[in-house]
């Protein structure tokens, strides 16, 4: 009885998911230094590639709605299939911040950014790693692993708190500047949102391997 | 729900051949339990063992206890007909009498001692109302049960088998002759035997096993892997060879 075709489709299908989560971890760092250097070709192309997360997202779904329907998969198989669901739900999303950072650069167009880029940069790198991470704890099924990252969403939270204090301060010193910090509080929350979505997909982690289902780190936003 | 049977480190020989390896769980009254396991694990053998069914062939020989409401069933000089009439048994092919409808339901009341044909009659219709038939064949009650369909005909057993007002009725394999729309009756008839009966089935198809049953036992040569909600068994499994079973990495 043992099924090979079927086991090859859900390892295929695990090879699709990580192949998206590089696609949106490329999304969100690119986002980020193409406003630090001002690079608006690199953030028009962000906002036209999102099309294709979007794309894959449909295609990973199918696919394991497909499996469902035709091979009734249980017990780890069908928790792999529910983590995969909601996981390509957190990264179609996270490929939205980094369109949704994108488009604030090309919204600040050809003016000078109110502040030289420093904290954001290191915020959206933290964020990229927890989600590389993450999904490589996906592919060992290491649970510990998941569960440390749902703490670093703290860390996250730190830069959003320090990069929102500094901008408003910047707002009340300067009254002209608080279209373009708004837009920078805004980039900040892009990526604070990437981080909160990390700590989801390491509960769907925890999930699929342990069967409960878990909240591991409310954000504070 | 209290328990209906309790199993106690039972085991079970064909002649030389150990079947069961001490198997010991509990099944509660009142719900579904699910046996699954690969071919030649001792499912059926185990089902078998619950009425005794196995006393009909020489050689066989119990150790452990059966207890059923707290009665030990391997006692010495236990009726084996009553016992049966107490733990009824669904075929995995349908297995009717070549007589009529009717008479497929009352042989078990006759048999029984029920003299008065109008208490056979109310007993023939209340089981056919039970096992879901009475509206598809009330008006041919006394043609012969083989011109029903597969799926009739294994309904019709079901009425004869709760005619006799059983406890319990075990299922072997009771839909593998059957199509599709046949088993959704047959499942959904599990759902409402439940209501007064302790059902036990063994199936090979797993899908019905997660609708049909609360409980669910793995097994595995002669012995019992893992007994759990059906839930547990089919979402999360504590036991690595129930999950290897369940998902088709070996059997």
């Amino acid at each position: 009885m043992t099924r090979e075709a079927y086991h090859k489709a859900l390892r295929d299908l695990e090879g699709e998911l990580q192949q998206m989560a590089m696609m949106v971890g490329a999304a969100v760092r690119e986002s980020m230094e193409a406003l630090k250097s001002r690079d608006l070709e690199t953030s028009k192309r962000i906002v036209h590639n999102d099309i294709q997360v979007n794309r894959k997202r449909f295609e990973i779904e199918e696919r394991c709605v497909r499996i469902i329907a035709t091979q009734q998969p249980m017990a780890v198989d069908l928790r792999i299939l529910a983590a995969i669901i909601n996981i390509i739900t957190d990264l179609e999303r996270i490929g939205d911040h980094a369109e949704g950072t994108a488009k604030i650069s090309l919204a600040i167009g050809d003016a000078p950014l109110v502040k030289p880029l420093v904290d954001l940069p290191k915020m959206a790198e933290k964020a990229v790693s927890m989600l590389e991470r993450c999904m490589k704890a996906f592919l060992d099924r290491d649970i510990e692993t998941a569960r440390k990252i749902c703490n670093e969403d703290d860390e996250v939270d730190a830069y959003y708190d320090e990069i929102y204090k500094d901008l408003v301060l910047l707002m009340i010193e300067n009254p002209k500047l608080i279209k373009d910090a708004t837009y920078l509080i805004w980039t900040a929350h892009n990526i604070e949102r990437v981080a909160d979505r990390v700590t989801n997909i390491a509960e769907r982690v925890v999930y699929m391997v342990t069967g409960k289902m878990e909240e591991m780190n409310v954000s504070k936003y | 729900m209290r328990d209906k049977f309790t199993i106690k480190d039972l085991h079970f020989w064909y002649g030389e051949k150990e079947a069961l390896k001490g198997i010991s769980l509990a099944m509660k009254e009142k719900e579904v339990t699910a046996l699954i396991g690969p071919s030649g694990c001792g499912k059926t053998t185990f089902l078998r063992c619950l009425n005794r069914m196995h006393d009909l062939y020489p050689g066989n020989r119990y150790e452990g206890e059966i207890l059923l409401d707290g009665k030990n069933l391997l006692e010495k000089g236990l009726d084996l007909i009553k016992l049966r009439s107490r733990v009824g048994m669904v075929f995995q092919k349908p297995t009717p009498f070549p007589m009529s409808m009717y008479d497929n339901i009352a042989f078990g009341l006759k048999l029984m001692g029920v003299k008065s044909k109008s208490e056979i009659t109310g007993r023939v219709e209340k089981a056919l109302k039970d096992s879901a038939l009475w509206d598809e064949i009330k008006d041919r009650l006394h043609e012969p049960a083989l011109s029903l369909s597969g799926g009739q005909q294994q309904r019709l057993c079901i009425a004869r088998a709760v005619a006799v007002e059983p406890d319990v009725i075990l299922m072997d394999e009771p839909c593998s002759a059957l199509d599709p729309v046949a088993t959704a009756k047959i499942e959904d008839l599990m759902t409402d035997l439940k209501q007064n009966y302790t059902v036990v089935i063994v199936t090979h198809n797993m899908q019905q096993a997660a609708r049909v049953s609360q409980y669910t036992g793995f097994f595995m040569l002669g012995e019992v892997i893992e007994f759990d909600t059906t839930e547990k068994i089919f979402t999360a499994p504590s036991n690595k060879l129930t999950e290897d079973y369940i998902t088709g990495r070996f059997g």
